[in-house]
Formats: structure tokens, C-alpha cells, sequence
């Protein structure tokens, strides 16, 4: 019996857009993944502390507010200085495509824009898990 | 982490503390996998010196508050603090959405509390087991008081916060008439009792039918010279905490150098040998009868015998090949 | 007795429907069936093939009513846009006070009849601009306002007593509004020539939106004392917009949006007349916000029956006896959840008919989203166009000659009927199990809102529910050229610097002093808070003096999701 995939689902920052990210919750929970969500208006710190903690293989971070090139790098550092670099990050919400561009370039495995089929999200997820492999 | 660290690397990491190397342990232990079993033996050496207090109580009673609360507390008195919080599983898909970190935020920022969210996974997905190596894990890591909170219904959720030093029973006014301790089978296996969100007018009435049921002298576990508390809190005001925490103490002072004390120590052994036996042996079982038993049931459909009968030679397939559990376990560990 | 069509022709008509349904819909139907078995609305009314007097044969015919009378079906005014087009209100706001300003400026010279502000993340949650929690967000989705000095940047040379001002603001609403007094005392203008809205409906924040700082009892209360205070004090002026539009956006169905305004709005009627206030000193001033979406039957039927629903509710639940305490007056947006990234062009035909059914349902101002809101906030360039769009509904279509024009359809008669009994079914429901406030401790609301969001997303995925450039008329490898709004990073620091200089240039120990006031009145719930922040904000203390003061207070709020 494998283990369910962890992921670990934030909103960061002051939007209280949950709308998409309790969305993602249901689909990866009716995915048979266990998810921890941790409400909203959370800190970067706040995030990463979480994340680290339930040692997720996925660390979700839902923004509508527009702030992910000050949020992400924050996430990214804090994850390095945890001995957490292994972990897969994804970013959703609504942001331009340069933002897209940038965010993967430092790290983020993928974007996850407004209107994505949960069962893509599902997929998209699982590939990464598994692709990383063990750990 | 980057590339794949063996578990018993880990050990002296989880020892100095750093979250990361206890995060991933706990995760090898949950998954059951015999990479890790080294690894946790030595930790289970390591391991005894933490106060595990269990906190239960049914939906809505605010239990996750209450552990805030009381973390928030323990925490000013200088002890590290671990809390395990399991939720249910969905039956239908096997996942599950784990929200207690969201009323236990207050504590997101402070690096001497350490959470875990941890799904049932089902009556034979091995949580109890998983939950009591999480809490060697925690001890090792130097967390004083671990605090494993679950949902008071479901057997297992009951079980494991029996098999901890001191059982807290949140119960809550405004929930329906009765006192849902009883109601859920929670009555007797408390040490202590809490009645949550006292600021409410409805309190005083939980508070009395709760005193009455316990007059009538119904407790397993508590030591005899133990007379267990009825304790109101309120999040709002605070009330009751101090006095919630003052009774934790003198629980633990009480049972720890009592032959009472020595009892509940020894029954959560067996029930923790127990819970690893019987997950052993479920991955055994299904092991070693996948391929016998989809042939049986064939036979079973045709209705060429009878459950029964089947299932008596099923049985006996797992008991010859006892010894082919070697290979399952190797394959896990993948 | 209500006059109905008499039975005669009824049962003619019914026998001719049947005859119709058996010879030529089952002539066309036996070669090809229809697209579906069954049709649905958006909101999942089941709708039938054709709708005939038949229909609303049982419908009174004063429910249908006249425009500017009870029950207000056709609209709350008798004359509608004959006399004058609904408000051209484009929401607007970025930067800080100046730079919102220029964009104010700049839609008045294109057109736009008021303004609406928003503001920004931190000013939303009552953060001032340095406040951790701010960082990036100063300036980037609203305007940053911490003092009073933001304000007057904001509205430097606007003319308040002549253009109405809304502001989209809800858990530090109060303290908006009292920097609106402030400025308007500064100026010298009479509070009572002031008009405009403040949103301030809390307890959709609850539900929806998320947006919050106290629990809900105070919160409520904050609310009462907004609406109490403009009661006596302004008495053009909307203290609050009570508002569908986030539940809208959060997810909920159109019926949902609808009855859960209602839901709120009964809460605040309440929270009110326990103060000693009559229901006619204030309810005239009580104003809506609502989204519009495609389906434009829905839609105008939605809006129709609110109108109905808010009558009956003002006038038999709460006795008013002004009729202008019972007609419904409606704000409205486009669905900005609607607009899509890929072909984002089609956006603005999104907008377009959305814009037509809020126009046909009778709106009194009406915002149109910008083709780009799917990537960033709206450019200018956007934001023309979408007011270009509503004038030229305005302007060129001619729907706006005649009152409630689609009025009398069957179809719609029928709908609007619908909506009415299943929103008091809603509110039934919700006295029954213990009142509003209760139902949203309890998560009922968010996990109605939930499970419509849900499903939508399941409908999009599996196609059933198409959106056109989305799950449908897909354009791979689309060549996605837009312009979007730039963020300016120097914002922070400039809206930072201003606050800094105001809380050196301040009385601290008069601010100080009157925190210790502001604590006492919070703890009286019988005082209205709006006077003491009046003078805090007068006297320079920061939006986060007032906010973080409360907060051991009153405690702050944390929910319980639910999926």
C-alpha cells in the first residue's frame, strides 16, 4: 500500500480568494491525496514552517492579489534554509505570463492558472510526484 | 534534501532538532516501510522522556482551539511542544483535507511547536501505529509534551488517545441535549474532562449533567486516589486553562511513579505491540493471498463452496508461507 | 380579488399546448432530437420549451406591477432611464492617492457620471502601508490609504457634493468613512449634499469574500453604527451596499447570490432597529450590489425578484411605511470570475451582454470589467473600452426608452416568479435554523457557495457547461500580445514616506488619548463608534493605530473552512 500523496495547500499574502484553492482541495482529496490547508492570509514564513513540518511531497500557494514575485523568492529562501529544497512547489491563481515565466525559472514547477480542469491539476501533481521519486 | 538520505541518517538530525529531518522521518514511519525500521528502533531507545497527553472530543467542541490555547501556555512555561492531530480519512476516496493548523495559527511562527497533521487512512492503514512512531520521533527530538489530538468518534481516533499518559474529553455546550462524552463512548476514558466555550449561557448545564454522570463512578484507567476533574474553559476570556493545565501536572505526577502509573504504562505498550503486530500481519495477509484469493472467489461466485470454508483455506495459504513476508517487506521499502 | 386571465381562454390555450406538444413537436422531435433532454439555467432552473400566458396565468397582476410602486418589480423609479441612464461608475484604483486620482480624472473627462475606489490589499484588512503583512501588496490591486492625508490626495479636485463616490471597503469601512467626514468637514461642505456608498456589508465577507479582521458581533455592530451614524448625518449618502456580487464570485448560483443578500439584509435591519431607530429613517439608504452575468434571462429575473422580495420583506416583515424604504436599488458588475485568459478579446463580448442584462434588470449604476482582468488590473486603454461599452447601450441600442422593456415575456414572468418563491424558500430555511449570523458560524452558507463553485468547475471540465476559448474553440499555440498594467515598485516607498511624515507631524499624545477613548466606546456597545474616529483620523492616527488598538478588544477572526 503506497502512502497518499501530501500537499499542502496556502493562500499567502491578504486576498481572501479561496474559491479556487477550495476547489483544488476537494478534487485532490477526491484524488485520494491527503491535503492540509492552512486558511488564509498566511505569511511566506508561516507557509514554509507548515510545509516543512507535515513534510509534504507538494507545497500549493493559491495568490489572486498579484504579489508572487515578492512572495515565491521569500518561499524559496525559506525553503533553503530548512534543508527543504526537494520540495515540489506550485503556484496558482491569476498572474500575467511574464510572472509565469519568472516563477519557473526560480523554481516553481508549475502554474496552475484560473479555469485549470481539477482533474489536470490531479494529473499534474501525480506526474510530479513521480518524477521526483523517492525520497 | 535532494538525494534519497537513509533513515538512520536522520536520527542525529532529528536529535538536534531540525525540522526538516523529523518532517521526513515521520513520513517513512507513517508509510510503513522497512527502510525505517532501524531507524525508529534506535529512536524508540531514545524516546521515553515526553509527556503524551491525548485530547479528544466530537466535532464542534473545540478541541484544536483548546490545544492552541494550551500550547500557547505550555510554551511561555519554556517546554517544547509537539502536536500530532489526526482527522478522518474519506471512505469513499482515502483522502482527506487535514484543516487543524488553521485554528492552532497563533502557533505558526514560534519554532518550539512542532504540528502534524496526520489522516486516519482507514481502520487498517496502520495510524495508530504511525502516530505513537511520530511521537517517539517528537520525544527524541526533545519535545516535552506531545499533545495527540483526533476526533472522538471511530474507533482507532478512541484507541490511540487512550494509549497516551493523560486523556483529556473536550466536550462543548450548544451540541444537542445530551452529553456527547457519553454519546460517543468518551465518558470513561477520561482523566480529565474539559467543557469548552464556558462563556456561553448554555455552559452550566453541560458542566452539571457531566458532574452527574461522573458521580456515578464509571473510570477505567485513572489511578484510585484520582478524582477526575470537570474543568470549564473559555477561548474567549481564558478561562480554565491555567486550571486545565495545573491538572495535566498533577496528572502526570501522579501516575508516574504508581503502580497505577506503571499499569497505564505497560497497557499502552501492549496496545502499541498489538497495533504493530496486526499491521504487520494485514500486510502479510494481503501479500501473500492476492493471488489466492481472487482464484477462491471465483469459486465463491460459482457457488462451488462456501465463505466459510474459503476463507479457512485462504487463512491456511498465509500460514504456510510465512515465510515469504521477507520479500513484501523488501518491495516496499522501493 | 386578484385579476387573472379568466379560465375560458386558459383551458383553451392549455388544450392548444398539448395538441402543439403531440402533433408538431412530436413530428420535429421524432426526426431529430433535441440538443438536450432537459435545459437548464445557469443557476439550474429547470426552464421549459416554451413559456405561454399558461404559465403565469397565477401571477397577479400587481406583482407585475409599475415602475416607481410597490412591489418595484419594473423598477424603483417611475421614469427609469427615460429621465437619466443608470450611473457610469468604472471602478478605479492603483498607487497611491495621486496616482488614482490621475485615472479618476482622466474616466470623468471620457464620460463616467461617479467614481468607485478600490483599494488596496493592506487597506482592506486595515494594515497600514509598513506593516508586514503589506509587503507587495501597497498599491498594487486598489489605492493604499493609511491617513486621512491619502484621502485628500485621493479626491484632490473632485468635486464630492456633485459626483457620487463609492468605496469598496468592508472590515475598516468605518474608518474610510470617517476619513470621507474629515475631508468633506476640511472643505467646508454639508455633510447632507454628500452622495455615495460605502460597501461595508461585513457579513458577506464571512461568507465569500474573506475579507475580515473582528468576529462577527462586532463586526455587525461596526455596521449599525455606519448606518445609524449616516442616518442622522448624511442623509444622501449609502452606508452600505449590502452585496451579492462576492458571494457571486465565490461561486454560488444566482438564486444563492440573491437570497443570501437578503439573509444579510435582515441581520442588519435588525442589528438597527434594536438602536431605537424607526425603519424609515434609515431604509431608504439601504443600497445593493449585484453581479450580472450571461444568462440573460436569469439575470434580469434575478433582479426582478429582488426588487419584489425586498418590498414584501421591508414592508410586512419590517412595517415601512415609506415606500421609498422598499424599493431596491441596485449597483451592478459584470462577472469578472467570467473573463478568461486565452482569446481574452472575447471578453469583452462577455462584457457586453452582461452589461445588457444588468441594463434590462434595471440597475442604477453599472461598472463593466476591462478584456484584461484576467491577467492583471485594467489599463486605461480597458477600461475605456468596457465604458464605451455601456454607453453604447446607452446610447445606440434604444433599450433604454422604455421601462423594464423585456417585461411581460412569459418566460421571464415565469423565472422571476420562480426566483421570488425559491428566495424565500432560502429564507425560511434560514429562520428556521437559527438565523444568519448562526448558519454562517456554522459554515452553512460557504459550503452551499462551495458546492455550486465545485460543481461549475466539474461542469467546465467535463464540457457540459462551455466556455467559449476555455473547454471549447480552443486556439492552440495562441499568440497571447496585451499591454498590461504595470506595477509601480516605487509605490510603496512613496506611500510609506507620506505616512511616516504624518505620524511625525501629529499630537501623539492627543492620538494616544483618544485611542483610550476609541477602546471605551468599543466597549460600550450602546455608543456609536464612528465619532471618535472621526477625530482620530482629524488628528492623524493611521488606519493601523485604530485597527491593531481594537484587536485585544475585540479579538480578531479566524474561520473554519469548509470544502
Amino acid at each position: 500500500m503506497s502512502q497518499p500523496i501530501r500537499v499542502l495547500l496556502a493562500k499567502v499574502g491578504l486576498d481572501g480568494h479561496d474559491r479556487g484553492v477550495k476547489i483544488v482541495a476537494r478534487a485532490l482529496r477526491d484524488a485520494g491525496m491527503d491535503v492540509i490547508y492552512t486558511g488564509l492570509h498566511r505569511s511566506p514564513e508561516e507557509v514554509v514552517t507548515a510545509a516543512v513540518q507535515e513534510d509534504v511531497d507538494v507545497l500549493g500557494v493559491s495568490l489572486l492579489s498579484g504579489v508572487q514575485m515578492t512572495v515565491f523568492p521569500k518561499i524559496f529562501d525559506l525553503l533553503r534554509t530548512n534543508g527543504a529544497d526537494d520540495m515540489i512547489v506550485v503556484a496558482g491563481g491569476v498572474m500575467p505570463d511574464e510572472d509565469v515565466v519568472n516563477l519557473k525559472k526560480m523554481g516553481v514547477s508549475e502554474v496552475l492558472l484560473q479555469d485549470t480542469p481539477p482533474q489536470l491539476i490531479i494529473d499534474t501533481l501525480t506526474c510530479l510526484v513521480e518524477e521526483r521519486g523517492a525520497r | 534534501m535532494g538525494v534519497y538520505l537513509p533513515s538512520v541518517e536522520l536520527i542525529a538530525r532529528v536529535q538536534r532538532g531540525e525540522p526538516a529531518a523529523i518532517g521526513r522521518l515521520i513520513s517513512r514511519a507513517e508509510s510503513g516501510m522497512a527502510e525505517a525500521r532501524d531507524a525508529l528502533a534506535r529512536i524508540h531507545k531514545l524516546a521515553g522522556r515526553a509527556h503524551v497527553v491525548g485530547m479528544t472530543g466530537v466535532p464542534g467542541s473545540g478541541k484544536s482551539t483548546l490545544v492552541s490555547q494550551l500550547a500557547q501556555r505550555l510554551r511561555a512555561g519554556g517546554d517544547k511542544l509537539g502536536i500530532i492531530a489526526i482527522d478522518p480519512s474519506s471512505p469513499y476516496s482515502g483522502g482527506s483535507i487535514l484543516g487543524d493548523r488553521i485554528r492552532m495559527s497563533d502557533l505558526s511562527a514560534d519554532p518550539g511547536v512542532y504540528i502534524r497533521s496526520m489522516a486516519t487512512h482507514g481502520a487498517t492503514g496502520g495510524m495508530a501505529r504511525a502516530a505513537l512512531e511520530a511521537v517517539d520521533i517528537l520525544d527524541a527530538a526533545g519535545f516535552g509534551v506531545i499533545i495527540l489530538e483526533t476526533v472522538g468518534v471511530g474507533q482507532d481516533e478512541v484507541e490511540i488517545v487512550r494509549a497516551s499518559h493523560t486523556t483529556v474529553v473536550v466536550s462543548a455546550p450548544g451540541l444537542g441535549d445530551e452529553v456527547q462524552a457519553i454519546k460517543a463512548g468518551l465518558l470513561e476514558i477520561a482523566d480529565i474532562h474539559v467543557v469548552s466555550k464556558c462563556d456561553r449561557g448554555d455552559a452550566n448545564r453541560t458542566l452539571t449533567d457531566l458532574k452527574q454522570m461522573l458521580t456515578l463512578g464509571i473510570h477505567e484507567q485513572a489511578p484510585s486516589d484520582w478524582a477526575v476533574p470537570v474543568i470549564g474553559t473559555s477561548s474567549v476570556s481564558g478561562e480554565g486553562l491555567d486550571e486545565l493545565l495545573g491538572a495535566i501536572a498533577r496528572h502526570r505526577d501522579l501516575a508516574s511513579d504508581t503502580d497505577a502509573g506503571r499499569a497505564r504504562r505497560k497497557s499502552i505498550a501492549e496496545f502499541r505491540l498489538r497495533k504493530t503486530a496486526e499491521n504487520l500481519l494485514y500486510d502479510r495477509f494481503n501479500a501473500a493471498t492476492a493471488a489466492a484469493s481472487a482464484k477462491l472467489a471465483e469459486q465463491l461466485m460459482r457457488r462451488e463452496s462456501d465463505p466459510y470454508s474459503l476463507a479457512e483455506e485462504l487463512l491456511s495459504t498465509t500460514l504456510e508461507g510465512e515465510g515469504d513476508h521477507e520479500r513484501d517487506v523488501h518491495s516496499k521499502s522501493a | 380579488m386578484n385579476e387573472t386571465f379568466t379560465q375560458n381562454p386558459l383551458e383553451k390555450l392549455r388544450g392548444e399546448i398539448e395538441h402543439w406538444e403531440s402533433n408538431e413537436v412530436a413530428a420535429f422531435l421524432s426526426k431529430q432530437a433535441e440538443r438536450k433532454e432537459q435545459f437548464f439555467t445557469t443557476g439550474d432552473f429547470p426552464v421549459q420549451r416554451v413559456y405561454t400566458a399558461a404559465d403565469i396565468a397565477e401571477t397577479p397582476l400587481e406583482d407585475i406591477g409599475l415602475p416607481g410602486r410597490y412591489p418595484f418589480t419594473r423598477g424603483p423609479y417611475p421614469t427609469m432611464y427615460r429621465s437619466r441612464v443608470w450611473t457610469m461608475r468604472q471602478i478605479a484604483g492603483f498607487g497611491t492617492g495621486e496616482d488614482t486620482n490621475k485615472r479618476f480624472k482622466y474616466l470623468i473627462s471620457q464620460g463616467q457620471t461617479g467614481l468607485s475606489t478600490d483599494f488596496d490589499m493592506p487597506t482592506l484588512m486595515g494594515y497600514d502601508s509598513d506593516h508586514p503583512m503589506s509587503d507587495g501588496e501597497v498599491g498594487r490591486e486598489g489605492v493604499a490609504v493609511d491617513t486621512l492625508a491619502d484621502m485628500e490626495a485621493l479626491y484632490e479636485g473632485i468635486d464630492l457634493e456633485n459626483i457620487s463616490v463609492s468605496m469598496t471597503i468592508n472590515p475598516s469601512a468605518w474608518i474610510l468613512l470617517a476619513m470621507y467626514v474629515a475631508l468633506a468637514e476640511k472643505r467646508g461642505l454639508d455633510l447632507n449634499r454628500l452622495s455615495g456608498t460605502i460597501q461595508a456589508d461585513i457579513l458577506k465577507e464571512y461568507m465569500a469574500q474573506k475579507e475580515f479582521i473582528y468576529p462577527i458581533a462586532p463586526s455587525v455592530r461596526i455596521v449599525r453604527d455606519c448606518i445609524s451614524f449616516c442616518g442622522r448625518n448624511m442623509k444622501r449618502y449609502n452606508p452600505i451596499n449590502i452585496s451579492g456580487y462576492h458571494i457571486s464570485e465565490a461561486g454560488a448560483s444566482p438564486l444563492q447570490e440573491a437570497a443570501f443578500t437578503m439573509a444579510n439584509l435582515i441581520v442588519y435591519v435588525e442589528e438597527v432597529l434594536k438602536t431605537g431607530m424607526n425603519v424609515d429613517e434609515f431604509a431608504p439608504r439601504l443600497a445593493f450590489f449585484y453581479v450580472s452575468q450571461a444568462d440573460l434571462f436569469e439575470e434580469v429575473a434575478k433582479f426582478r425578484a429582488l426588487r419584489r422580495c425586498y418590498a414584501r420583506i421591508m414592508k410586512e416583515r419590517f412595517g415601512a411605511k415609506n415606500p421609498e424604504s422598499m424599493r431596491l436599488r441596485f449597483h451592478c458588475q459584470t462577472a469578472a470570475a467570467t473573463l478568461t485568459k486565452p482569446q481574452y478579446r472575447i471578453n469583452i463580448v462577455r462584457t457586453a451582454f452582461q452589461a445588457l442584462a444588468a441594463v434590462l434588470g434595471g440597475c442604477q449604476s453599472l461598472h463593466t470589467n476591462g478584456y484584461d482582468e484576467a491577467f492583471a488590473i485594467p489599463t486605461e486603454d480597458a477600461m475605456r473600452l468596457a465604458l464605451r461599452t455601456q454607453q453604447v447601450i446607452a446610447e445606440e441600442t434604444n433599450v433604454t426608452n422604455v421601462i423594464d422593456p423585456v417585461g411581460g415575456s412569459y418566460y421571464l414572468e415565469s423565472l422571476t416568479n420562480e426566483f421570488e418563491k425559491r428566495i424565500f424558500e432560502i429564507l425560511d430555511y434560514v429562520d428556521e435554523n437559527g438565523g444568519a449570523i448562526k448558519l454562517i458560524e456554522e459554515g452553512w452558507f460557504q459550503k452551499q457557495i462551495a458546492d455550486f463553485a465545485y460543481e461549475t468547475a466539474l461542469r467546465k471540465q467535463s464540457g457540459e457547461k462551455p466556455v467559449i476559448g476555455v473547454n471549447t474553440m480552443v486556439e492552440e499555440d495562441e499568440n497571447q500580445e496585451i499591454e498590461t498594467h504595470p506595477y509601480d515598485y516605487s509605490t510603496a516607498d512613496r506611500q510609506i514616506a507620506r505616512t511616516k511624515r504624518v505620524r511625525a507631524e501629529r499630537d501623539n499624545a492627543r492620538v494616544e488619548t483618544l485611542l483610550e477613548e476609541l477602546v471605551s466606546v468599543a466597549k460600550d456597545e450602546t455608543r456609536n463608534i464612528m465619532p471618535v474616529t472621526i477625530e482620530l483620523v482629524r488628528e492623524g492616527a493611521t488606519m493601523g493605530d485604530i485597527v491593531e488598538k481594537l484587536k485585544p478588544v475585540w479579538g480578531t477572526y479566524r474561520e473554519t473552512p469548509v470544502f
